[in-house]
């Protein structure tokens, strides 16, 4: 039987999680929500993060674009990730949601336009 | 000069002011003016690329671009005028505004409604007192950020933050992320200033290493930042001579709290208070001047945009309410900030708020498990809310509906 324990980064109520796997079979007690339960979990099988970074912006006269991830990525895929993000560069005018990688890395995950720009 | 007339004048493009103008649209004002000194709408928030805005009010984790950009949109839909480029220089307390900008030049904007909502400022080194020189590369975490994420500079290799409230602990895992060396996080205090989420996702993630009790004796370098010397804090929070030891660096980020920014309140004569530093407030989010309105982190630091959003839409129903003489305001009670709070908001409510919501908001003196947050008037629990845990970093909101008339001040306890 293992027994770990999470801080749970979901909302900023940050509770205190614990998770027991007891041959296969999980609990979690210690959260409030069913979506900290779901943390804990994907915690310990494969933690997953959200891609929150820049790429390079043209025709503006801001130099970078933020871009988000619409979900959370596997975690250990996340530097390779950002190497690509930093390779990429966009032109301006730009909506909020428009997909500048799709499905990066194949992940199923799109990287989209976290904002609009028009100058 | 030009002069312009509205009924509703908001000083400030940020999270606060966009829900104000917003709010007071969607409430049938006409004539809504939004200023903003910077070149765009945001504030803040076209910073802040990092995920976790949004939570309460969208039930998603948002950037605070995309957040920023939700209030932007509505603002265009609205028609809602804008002046960016444009900083206000006066508030009078008759709620005359001037303000200035390249394109418009001196302007005289007169409201019967002005809600202010200029947000807060980070404190610098100054007002820490870190002894040294005065080289390049000492930086508030808040102008990295913006250095980072708008304007494309990395302003330095190898960086030390001090301070672990939310901006340092996010911009240490940019740092890293950026290809900066973070060598660890200093926090003067002996607990964590920022969220716990925070610490586990932007540190723990990345390895970067938290001390505690530990603070910046001295900086290093005449031209640019060669090293910082750090010690231990002893119990009487001074430094402990004999643990100092140097980090060479060429970059120090500060992150080490926030201050609202009120020259322009104080000089219109918005009585201020002592803790929140922020004008003091009712329950409509009026200030001690009748017709100014105060919302967001220009009252006092909020740790959640959400929570900000509430307070600008609260401010401008104020304000409308104001404007068409719908609320004569009664009888008021104050607040009163009891066993282990440092603060609460607004502190002052109308006493004949029967039947109306009420959103109070605080923050716990030190940390805390298993409490109640109890309201109590005149001997009476009017509202008992249990929290596992209760940190000072994390603001604890309470919305009640009391059933009658107050008949006395509002306490609020935490134990």
């Amino acid at each position: 039987m293992t027994t770990k324990q999470y801080v749970c980064i979901v909302c900023p109520m940050s509770c205190s999680i614990e998770l027991t796997d007891d041959s296969g079979v999980l609990t979690v007690k210690g959260n409030t929500c069913k979506r900290g339960e779901e943390y804990a979990k994907n915690e310990y099988t494969d933690p997953k993060r959200m891609i929150t970074t820049t790429v390079g912006l043209r025709g503006s006269r801001l130099r970078c674009l933020p871009v988000i991830s619409r979900k959370a990525v596997p975690k250990k895929l996340l530097r390779d990730c950002m190497k690509q993000l930093y390779a990429t560069v966009v032109d301006a005018p730009v909506r909020q949601g428009d997909v500048i990688v799709a499905n990066i890395l194949g992940t199923g995950v799109d990287i989209i336009a976290a904002r609009s720009i028009t100058l | 000069m030009n002069t312009l007339s509205y009924d509703i004048a908001v000083i400030g493009g940020g999270p606060a002011g966009l829900a104000a103008a917003v709010k007071a649209r969607e409430l049938g004002m006409d004539r809504i003016l939004l200023v903003e000194r910077d070149y765009e709408l945001g504030g803040i928030l076209q910073q802040c690329i990092h995920d976790g805005f949004g939570l309460l009010r969208f039930k998603k984790q948002l950037s605070g671009c995309q957040y920023a950009q939700k209030f932007i949109d509505l603002v265009a839909e609205g028609g809602i005028d804008v002046l960016c480029d444009t900083m206000v220089l006066e508030l009078t307390d008759d709620r005359r505004i001037y303000a200035v900008s390249a394109q418009e030049g001196l302007l005289e904007i007169r409201a019967q409604a002005v809600i202010l909502a200029m947000g807060c400022r980070e404190r610098t080194r100054s007002q820490v007192s870190i002894m040294g020189s005065r080289p390049a590369g000492v930086l508030t975490a808040g102008s990295v950020q913006r250095y980072i994420n708008m304007e494309g500079y990395l302003p330095g290799k190898k960086a030390v933050i001090l301070g672990s409230g939310d901006i340092g602990l996010i911009m240490a895992r940019r740092m890293t992320l950026e290809g900066i060396e973070v060598e660890g996080v200093y926090e003067v205090m002996s607990s964590l200033g920022g969220l716990r989420r925070n610490k586990v996702q932007c540190l723990d993630d990345y390895g970067i290493s938290l001390h505690l009790s530990t603070t910046v004796t001295k900086i290093h370098g005449n031209k640019r930042v060669e090293a910082v010397t750090v010690a231990l804090v002893g119990s009487d929070g001074k430094p402990v001579r004999e643990t100092e030891r140097v980090i060479p660096c060429d970059l120090l980020v500060l992150s080490v709290g926030l201050i609202p920014e009120n020259e322009l309140s104080r000089k219109a004569g918005v009585q201020l208070h002592p803790v929140t530093r922020g004008p003091v407030v009712d329950d409509t989010m009026m200030t001690s001047i009748p017709g100014v309105f105060a919302a967001g982190n220009v009252v006092a630091v909020f740790d959640l945009v959400d929570y900000v959003s509430r307070s600008g839409e609260i401010a401008a129903q104020g304000a409308v309410d104001f404007i068409r003489r719908q609320s004569a305001r009664g009888n008021m009670v104050d607040t009163v900030a009891g066993s282990n709070v440092g603060f609460v908001l607004p502190q002052r409510v109308n006493a004949d708020c029967g039947g109306k919501e009420i959103n109070l908001y605080l923050r716990v003196r030190k940390p805390m498990k298993d409490v109640r947050a109890e309201i109590v008037c005149n001997g009476k629990i009017l509202k008992s809310t249990r929290y596992g845990v209760a940190n000072p970093p994390e603001m604890i909101a309470l919305r009640f509906v009391p059933d009658g008339p107050l008949d006395g001040p509002l306490t609020v306890d935490v134990r």
